[in-house]
């Protein structure tokens, strides 16, 4: 099905690259050609001859690749932005996920919107594994944290772990706070007290 | 309190003339006129074009030829813009390597930035690597719908070069431009401080000519917003464009130079030494290791009248867009230029009239009304 189209990924994050390679894969395009490096952009894209390029919106060379579109000696065949202008919610689904896509000219839509789509819907599966990812290291930061301030408590009033808990727990629940409110204040007062 | 506030949200480039929008979000003069303004830092022209035309923004700062290039269906995700507001004049210069600058000043290149002489050493310097044949000399802009693309046309053109044939063009980013000459990608760029100040201080490259000089006075960036948004909100753009002028009034003033260098070099903005940003807002413009030059009125902000726009500006980024072939010339695209740079909002929200003075485009070679 997938008639052959080459789709070049320009997108300084390898782990992304390849997991939108990957779907492209799947989905059976054997002509996908990942890119990390930007320099001689123009002569790597004129060297491939993509029939689609994806890029993400952090890239700050967005503004070289359009340029380098206008410009058709760079290139041997004009490109175009991805989908119709008439399409506002491919449009909209694409820049709220962060990719842009190029097609060549003349290329049939419905060809191609099936690549976007993949692009779009793994950038976003990118984009909730890194929120993920942020809040698993925040949610280690706070365990330390708590356990921090556990420490200071069994070596200030003698009590056990368990009880140290207990009482950052109730300390919180009677003034209706989070454990992790509770237990970065007391290690900060815990600091500033010289302890 | 904050209820009251109307939200806006306002895209920005990195560059020391984002410095109106900075102010007005971080010193409170946004809240003065009762709007919470939020600013989201963009990688890349194309993003705030492309993301004020989705809705994610509703005002953006814009490069003075964006609004003319969107409402002319010339970009991608055109929707017809308007430039009610200037938020800086100048701040660009033309900055080549090293090596390139030796030649030029063996053949007479002006040390302290004269657009004329440098222009003619540049082309005299072109004839000699064509009769030698040595590769085309390659000159970097940040947009081809930009000021510096045109600024740098201009002056290459006035000294008799084609900028489409002599030379070669391309686009980079500006925080990129320094490395690209210190690494030989290119020779030379137009760029917006404090990406000239930056290679000059590393020693790679030098300041030749500068926009104050090519087009004195001239609008470089603008407040961009969709005619939708211009529609849907006239009591929000107004108060936003009297913080915008009240924050260019403060940044205007002298005294607050060092405190608005110290805000633009935070991790968050610029991200850069507060020394290389220091240089355009003072005016004292270091064009190589050991000039130093006093250029007054290198990079203005101000509120009052000369953030108004005017509609002979937009004409003449429209007449380079057709000299450089990317429009056509029509009587209708005329037109539709002179509404974009119209000053009638802004002159009205800060309570202004409008000068009965004609405007007149004065550049380096000419002066036309």
């Amino acid at each position: 099905m997938s008639g052959g189209l080459s789709i070049l990924v320009i997108d300084d994050n390898r782990i992304r690259a390849s997991i939108i390679e990957q779907g492209l894969r799947d989905a059976g395009h054997d002509k996908v050609i990942l890119v990390h490096q930007m320099e001689g952009l123009v002569r790597q894209i004129a060297d491939i001859n993509p029939d689609v390029i994806v890029i993400d919106l952090e890239n700050p060379n967005r503004d070289q690749l359009e340029h380098m579109f206008q410009v058709s000696r760079a290139v041997r065949r004009p490109i175009a932005m991805f989908v119709d202008r008439s399409d506002s919610h491919s449009i909209e689904a694409a820049v709220d996920a962060g990719v842009s896509a190029y097609i060549v000219d003349g290329l049939k839509r419905e060809r191609v919107k099936p690549i976007l789509d993949m692009a779009i819907s793994r950038f976003r599966a990118f984009s909730r594994l890194t929120e993920e990812l942020e809040e698993v290291r925040s949610e280690l930061a706070d365990r330390k944290t708590i356990d921090r301030a556990k420490g200071i408590l069994m070596k200030s009033r003698g009590l056990t772990e368990q009880e140290a808990y207990d009482l950052l727990r109730r300390t919180a629940m009677n003034q209706s706070r989070k454990i992790i409110d509770v237990a970065q204040s007391l290690v900060i007062a815990s600091g500033l007290l010289g302890d | 309190m904050e209820t009251n506030l109307r939200p806006v949200i306002a895209g920005f480039i990195p560059l020391l003339d984002s410095a109106v929008v900075v102010a007005a979000a971080e010193l409170g003069f946004a809240e003065q006129e009762g709007v919470a303004l939020k600013l989201i830092r963009e990688t890349s022209w194309a993003n705030i074009r492309d993301r004020i035309s989705v809705g994610h923004f509703d005002v953006a700062h814009m490069l003075a030829p964006m609004p003319i290039a969107s409402s002319l269906n010339l970009t991608s995700l055109a929707v017809p813009m308007l430039a009610p507001m200037l938020l800086g004049l100048g701040g660009n210069a033309i900055t080549v390597s090293t090596a390139l600058w030796s030649d030029m000043a063996r053949v007479g290149a002006d040390p302290s930035g004269d657009p004329v002489t440098t222009g003619k050493a540049l082309a005299d310097v072109i004839k000699q690597r064509h009769a030698d044949d040595a590769p085309p000399l390659h000159f970097g802009v940040v947009h081809p719908f930009s000021g510096h693309a045109y600024e740098l046309r201009y002056w290459l053109a006035a000294a008799g070069i084609d900028p489409d044939k002599d030379v070669e063009i391309t686009v980079l980013a500006p925080q990129m431009m320094a490395d690209a000459l210190k690494g030989g990608q290119l020779d030379g760029y137009c760029v917006g401080e404090p990406w000239n100040t930056a290679a000059v201080d590393a020693g790679t490259g030098r300041i030749a000519t500068y926009k104050q000089a090519i087009w004195p006075d001239s609008p470089e960036k603008v407040l961009g917003v969709t005619q939708k948004w211009a529609e849907a909100n006239p009591e929000t753009l107004a108060a936003l464009m009297r913080a915008f002028s009240a924050a260019a009034d403060w940044c205007a003033d002298p005294v607050n130079i060092e405190e608005l260098a110290t805000i633009l070099a935070r991790p968050d903005i610029l991200a850069c030494p507060a020394e290389i940003c220091l240089a355009a807002l003072s005016g004292r413009i270091r064009l190589g290791p050991k000039t130093e030059r006093a250029v007054p009125g290198f990079l203005t902000f101000s509120g009052g009248e000369k953030a108004a726009p005017l509609p002979a500006h937009g004409v003449w980024f429209y007449e380079q867009m057709v000299r450089w072939r990317q429009a056509e010339r029509s009587e209708a695209a005329l037109q539709q230029v002179e509404a974009i740079f119209s000053p009638d909002a802004y002159l009205a929200a800060v309570g202004l009239e409008r000068s009965a003075e004609e405007a007149v485009i004065k550049m380096f070679d000419s002066e036309r009304n």
